[in-house]
């Protein structure tokens, strides 16, 4: 009778492995988990950690060495580029695989094999956009030639070489925590890393949708005055006065525009789920000799993105006999994307360029085999998409393309409310391009012409490059592959029956806005529109003005310009907006109206500096008062669509109210009444007041408790991982583009002096495992506006004593 | 004696098995399962050696690791999973899963060998 005991037991046992080795729900398998030699415990790296190591690889052609220093920033010593970029694939697979992983997934649209069904419609439009077509094209392009295969396969062996020896045990913890095993790297995967920057930096600087529904509301005239193409305060890129040729492309409108398109009402009720972040963009700045106290020129950038754990950058030094480049790079890809070698730096903000068109589509009937297009029944690619999901049956989706591009919506996604409209996209992503081999480049560039010619290559996303050379040179060149468009072509979903509403061109690349050596002394970017009125093309975009005009007025009163100025300057939290919004909203607001509560916000708001700084009360106030004036103004008339209209950009709405206090848009049109600007704005600051005297209860009035800045890991559900309440000040429009949880991704200063100088900071660091003391080293540094040192080492440097580990490679059988 | 060399032994064979490459994550549970065969207790004697063997390995080993880590990755799980941030907790925890499935296993052992006697 003992057998039942003795099967009981069994059955215990063997149930309780069962339960521990399965996932439920987000719990991972807990046996799996917890067990020492296998779970997350193995990730709890020492904190006194030894990295050296001797690795004997296949793959490899030569010898090399990694020199890690004290901030485990390796410096890579290669023979040739083959072995460089070979073992840069495995530095990133060592320290930074699960993002590497997890942002091409996501990027090729198969988020839901990690997510689950919570990710299915995210994966559906990245397949829509086309981000796996457009990372084949690129590959074919990168592929031919024969140099750049060269190195991303060596990169990507370098990758497989890391992989090839992983054990469980090492998997980094996210593996652990969510239950899957990384994939094998290929050229192909790096391609679809690039298409998500180029998403991430030109797929969100359009608004064609949204300006679609506002023709519903708004006729053409209105439409110009509220979403104007070149704002009042604008500072460009290029000098104002500087000279452009005449055009060497001359668009002209098809003569259907005022009627089928301009002035024809119009709704889409279409929309994108993962539209990228508005506030991506970036400052960088270069003085030339001239303003500063050494006679070298000094070159800054701070590119904004959303911020992350494992930070988007990785800092390394790359040398061979014959380059030297050091500086941050995207795990996922080869080269320097951000830095300096020993004659040049370069930087790069995003351009903020309008590439993407939307075009509707007739289709001959539901099997979407053919299209409408110069009069006749063309017929589509359709292209089968199957999306795995975890913990699911796959799904199919069927996309079909057209001479425009993919149909992103039609009446299988994105659309149930509409009248099945079809949207084909034309986007400048699709077309083959190798932006990695401008980069490969640059890293070698010795001069301006070299920097010159190295990024003409560089389509999309484009980009303002700033250069600086040890020459004495400084440079910027608005870089991309920009449509050549007739007034406002593309602004709106454009017809797309035959070819007369399609691109005709591109601007000659020589015609891309630049500008090198100025008198004045000093370039900078900052996501403004790159030129005046004065240059001839249309060029759409999300453009954002305030910062470029704070950066502008900062450099041109500076004189004997040092490094440290320059850090003073990437913090600097002085609202620009609103030192002129505020003489307005003092100006108009009528006191005797006001509760005590809001008079003691008002009596804040009045001695406020302007400054955004982390204890600002005055900031939160302003922010408040101004969104909700805002809405006082627009909200009115913005409901008169059920559909997304885009909001007037802020620095227009202040300068529509400078110019004009009786704006027709004032009045509240759903009154009787006749509201004034005394009336809105006071009514503005009543109701913010209400929402602010919770939060001065809450003890969050003070600007950094009010946006609580937060470094969120790559799954913003792993709060653990997470770094919140970040003593940070400054917003978007600032300088120092701290929001919630985005804003300048790295911060690099480099004085071209004999001996490079420079300096730099990300809110990271270099492992990109929670388990590490190299995890988050940098962001209490980065909040405070502090920096390290870049330690730019020399072949003579091998014994130096920076050097804290080696890691030496040779080639294996 | 019986008892402490059974914890003992759990204890060791639990640890090669963690060390072995082919073996999964549970190969403890049969060591233990197997040790309870060998060294031979009563089933409830079985269960608490079992248990104690793989708790104290477990723990052991968490807590060493932990130590050597200065707990900066068990605050962060404990957050997660979610332990109020406290890595002692998490310690124990992993001690306890391990510990049951060993004295399940072991106690199948000890009741094994007492009905291949009869």
């Amino acid at each position: 009778m003992r057998l039942l005991p003795l099967a009981t037991s069994v059955v215990i046992t063997a149930g309780l492995v069962f339960a521990l080795n399965k996932q439920w729900g987000a719990v991972p398998p807990m046996g799996k988990f917890l067990n020492p030699q296998y779970g997350f415990w193995q990730n709890a790296e020492p904190v006194g950690a030894d990295y050296d190591a001797s690795i004997s690889l296949p793959g490899l052609k030569g010898k090399a060495d990694v020199y890690l220093d004290d901030r485990l920033v390796p410096h890579v010593f290669a023979e040739n580029d083959e072995d460089l970029y070979f073992i840069q694939g495995f530095l990133h697979a060592k320290f930074r695989l699960f993002q590497m992983d997890l942002q091409t997934k996501a990027a090729a649209g198969r988020a839901s094999e990690i997510a689950g069904p919570k990710a299915i419609a995210f994966d559906r439009e990245q397949r829509r956009l086309g981000m796996v077509y457009a990372a084949e094209n690129a590959l074919k392009e990168i592929e031919k030639d024969p140099d750049s295969k060269k190195q991303y396969d060596a990169y990507t062996n370098g990758v497989n070489a890391y992989l090839a020896d992983l054990k469980e045990a090492d998997l980094p913890v996210e593996y652990k925590l969510l239950n899957i095993v990384p994939e094998k790297w290929s050229n192909f995967r790096t391609a679809l890393l690039l298409k998500m920057m180029a998403k991430m930096l030109s797929s969100g600087t359009e608004s064609d949708l949204a300006n679609t529904n506002a023709k519903s509301i708004f006729i053409p005239d209105e439409l110009k005055l509220i979403y104007p193409q070149v704002p009042d305060s604008l500072v460009p890129i290029v000098p104002k006065g500087t000279p452009f040729a005449a055009p060497g492309i001359v668009p002209i409108a098809p003569v259907s525009a005022d009627s089928l398109y301009i002035g024809r009402k119009d709704t889409v009720t279409a929309k994108e789920i993962s539209k990228p972040d508005i506030n991506n963009g970036s400052n960088n700045w270069v003085v030339a000799g001239s303003k500063t106290a050494s006679g070298s020129p000094i070159l800054c950038n701070d590119p904004h993105l959303e911020l992350s754990l494992p930070s988007i950058w990785y800092e390394i030094q790359l040398q061979t006999p014959t380059s030297n480049a050091y500086g941050v790079s995207l795990p996922g890809s080869p080269f320097v994307i951000i830095g300096f070698n020993e004659h040049i730096a370069w930087g790069v903000t995003n351009a903020q360029r309008d590439v993407k068109d939307y075009y509707e589509i007739r289709f001959r009937d539901e099997s979407k085999q053919e299209y409408f297009f110069n009069g006749k029944w063309e017929k589509t690619t359709l292209k089968e998409e199957t999306i795995k999901i975890k913990g699911q049956a796959d799904l199919k989706d069927t996309v079909a393309y057209t001479i425009f591009g993919p149909v992103m919506f039609d009446d299988k996604f994105s659309n149930e409310l509409s009248n099945n409209r079809n949207l084909a996209v034309r986007w400048v992503a699709h077309d083959p391009s190798n932006e990695g081999y401008a980069l490969y480049k640059l890293n070698r560039a010795t001069n301006y012409d070299d920097y010159a010619e190295a990024i003409k290559g560089f389509q999309c996303p484009g980009q303002n490059f700033i250069f600086a050379s040890k020459t004495g040179d400084i440079a910027i060149w608005q870089q991309g592959k920009f449509p050549a468009r007739w007034d406002r072509q593309g602004l709106f979903v454009m017809p797309g029956e035959d070819s007369s509403y399609m691109w005709q061109g591109f601007i000659p690349q020589p015609e891309n806005p630049h500008a090198k050596n100025p008198e004045r002394g000093f370039l900078e970017s900052a996501n403004q529109r790159a030129a005046d009125s004065t240059y001839p093309y249309f060029i759409p975009g999300s453009y954002l003005t305030p910062r470029g005009i704070t950066i502008e007025n900062k450099l041109a009163a500076m004189s004997s310009i040092t490094p440290k100025d320059m850090m003073v300057l990437h913090s600097n939290y002085f609202n620009t907006l609103a030192e002129d919004a505020r003489g307005i909203m003092l100006q108009y607001v009528k006191e005797n109206e006001l509760d005590p509560v809001a008079k003691h916000f008002l009596g804040i708001f009045r001695e406020w500096d302007l400054n955004a700084s982390p204890d600002s009360k005055g900031q939160t106030i302003y922010q408040c008062w101004w969104d909700s004036l805002e809405v006082e103004i627009w909200k009115d008339e913005l409901s008169r669509s059920t559909q997304l209209v885009p909001w007037p950009e802020e620095q227009i709405t202040m300068e529509l109210l400078k110019k004009d206090s009786a704006l027709k848009y004032i009045d509240n049109i759903n009154t009787a009444e006749k509201e004034t600007l005394f009336d809105v704005v006071t009514t503005a600051l009543k109701k913010a007041a209400t929402d602010l005297a919770k939060k001065e209860t809450e003890g969050k009035l003070e600007w950094t408790k009010f946006k609580n800045p937060t470094v969120y890991h790559l799954i913003k559900d792993l709060k653990g991982f997470a770094r919140p309440g970040l003593p940070v000040g400054g917003y978007g429009n600032i300088v120092n583009a701290v929001t919630h949880s985005h804003g300048p991704s790295w911060r690099m200063i480099v004085h071209l002096t004999n001996q490079t100088e420079a300096y730099g900071v990300y809110p990271g660091g270099q492992s990109g495992n929670p388990g590490s003391r190299f995890y988050d080293n940098y962001v209490d540094q980065w909040a405070s506006g502090q920096y390290n040192k870049l330690w730019f080492m020399k072949e003579g440097d091998r014994t130096d004593k920076n050097v804290k580990w080696v890691m030496k490679f040779t080639a294996g059988k | 004696m019986k008892f402490i060399t059974a914890i003992i032994l759990t204890a060791l064979t639990g640890f090669i098995a963690g060390i072995l490459s082919f073996s999964p994550w549970w190969g403890f549970a049969i060591t233990s399962f197997l040790v309870a065969i060998l060294v031979h207790q009563k089933g409830g004697k079985a269960f608490l050696s079992g248990f104690l063997g793989i708790f104290l390995l477990w723990a052991g080993l968490a807590w060493w690791m932990d130590m050597k880590n200065n707990g900066i990755l068990s605050h962060k799980i404990a957050q997660i999973l979610p332990l109020n941030g406290n890595s002692l907790l998490l310690i124990l925890i992993t001690g306890v899963v391990g510990g049951l499935v060993a004295g399940f296993a072991a106690m199948s052992g000890s009741y094994l060998r007492a009905s291949s006697k009869k």
